[in-house]
């Protein structure tokens, strides 16, 4: 079997992430969890955090989710999340400009979250 | 006869009219790539949540489970999700949702039930005001498009949420047209409450068998966590799939309108130079005539 994880995080908008994986940390309502190849077949519901996404020990994605759902098989792991935005300094302007427009439409969850996500990248 | 003004100046009005009918197809079909894309892109998150659905349900015993998957064992109060155009010039997208709409509403109300209606986009609401406008629970516009929002979605299933958990209806079900493909877009009635499962989920839970799962926190915290979500997801992606429809509609029934405008043209110009080359004999007529008399 090979020794990596097929993780895929899915949005309502589209599929944002698609690729094998060494190890998947995601934020489980009951604490982090990580995913290795050969987990045991789970469910979990998801608290706001980050998602961290490993190659050969090293942490190559992190992703911000507003809470969702992960699903984990022996060689997969799919997480579902109605928001999501990926952490790296490239990504800044992009989100800064959602929340403006959230601002403007007077959505407050999403506000919030984008709000969290800009704090999260300033850290 | 008609007279050659009047002939110039109709040609003149059905140009312009198919110019702009012309654009408007443009403008559709630009605007249906991206539609389909996004609706395309919102198919793996339904998909896989109706997958996990599945294989929960399979497992949830029927007298616990949370009403939002197995309903209230009632049918008597129902609600409808109408999801229509903001906009005419369609074809018959709009009209084919009224007319379900309208049929389903007095069946349902013919079988003694309370039926309430949600309604999405401007066409539908303005033209079932004038029969059913007491059942309205609400009317949203200005949702749909090229850029539909999660978070409108969302918002509209609250709103069902709360109904249901106030006890007010007991089932749910919503109504939009279908992208089949460009040209065929079909009027879909699908229950929300309770919850469909379709044949890719079953499919699914025959798998789920072999890999039994474990659940954090525990299954009834995943389902009643995974059903309120789902129930959003339907919703999106069905009036994701009604935008798409909608400029389909939209693009096929201007396609017609500028061929038509462009058979009138032809009718009209031919007309136009009959009567031009009647006047143009007559006139020669009227010179041979005056001279021979001299």
């Amino acid at each position: 079997m090979a020794d990596t994880t097929a993780f895929e995080l899915v949005t309502p908008a589209r599929v944002m992430i698609s690729r094998d994986a060494g190890m998947v940390v995601a934020p489980g309502v009951e604490g982090l969890f990580g995913v290795l190849p050969r987990h045991a077949p789970l469910i979990s519901t998801l608290q706001r955090g980050v998602v961290e996404v490993y190659d050969n020990g090293q942490v190559t994605d992190r992703i911000m989710v507003d809470g969702g759902i992960a699903d984990v098989a022996e060689d997969r792991c799919t997480i579902l999340a109605e928001r999501a935005e990926k952490l790296d300094a490239g990504n800044q302007a992009a989100v800064e400009a959602q929340l403006q427009a959230a601002k403007d439409n007077g959505q407050d969850s999403v506000v919030d979250f984008l709000e969290a996500v800009l704090v999260a990248l300033k850290a | 006869m008609a007279n050659l003004k009047d002939l110039k100046n109709r040609i003149k009005s059905v140009k312009s009219t198919q110019k702009i009918t012309s654009a408007m197809k443009m403008v559709a079909a630009a605007k249906l790539r991206r539609a389909q894309e996004n609706a395309e892109q919102a198919r793996p998150y339904s998909s896989r949540m109706s997958a996990m659905i599945a294989s929960l349900a399979a497992k949830a015993d029927a007298s616990s489970a949370p009403l939002l998957l197995v309903g209230n064992g009632k049918s008597d109060n129902h609600l409808l999700v109408v999801v229509s155009a903001d906009r005419g010039l369609c074809g018959g997208f709009n009209g084919g949702i009224i007319r379900s709409t309208r049929r389903h509403v007095l069946k349902l109300q013919a079988e003694g039930k309370t039926v309430r209606l949600l309604m999405v986009g401007r066409k539908a609401t303005d033209a079932l005001k004038r029969e059913f406008s007491d059942l309205f629970v609400e009317t949203l516009e200005n949702i749909q498009g090229t850029a539909v929002q999660f978070s409108d979605a969302d918002m509209i299933s609250q709103r069902v949420q709360s109904l249901i958990d106030a006890g007010e209806v007991d089932t749910c079900s919503i109504v939009f047209n279908k992208f089949v493909s460009a040209i065929t877009q079909e009027v879909t009635f699908r229950s929300l409450v309770p919850a469909e499962i379709d044949d890719a989920g079953e499919a699914e839970v025959v798998e789920g068998a072999i890999a039994p799962n474990e659940y954090e926190p525990d299954e009834n915290a995943v389902l009643s966590d995974l059903l309120p979500r789902a129930l959003t997801t339907q919703i999106y992606a069905s009036i994701l799939e009604s935008s798409a429809s909608e400029l389909a509609a939209r693009m096929t029934a201007m396609d017609n309108a500028t061929r038509n405008a462009g058979d009138l043209i032809d009718r009209l110009t031919m007309e136009y130079n009959r009567t031009r080359q009647a006047a143009i004999t007559t006139e020669l007529i009227e010179i041979i005539s005056g001279a021979e008399a001299l």
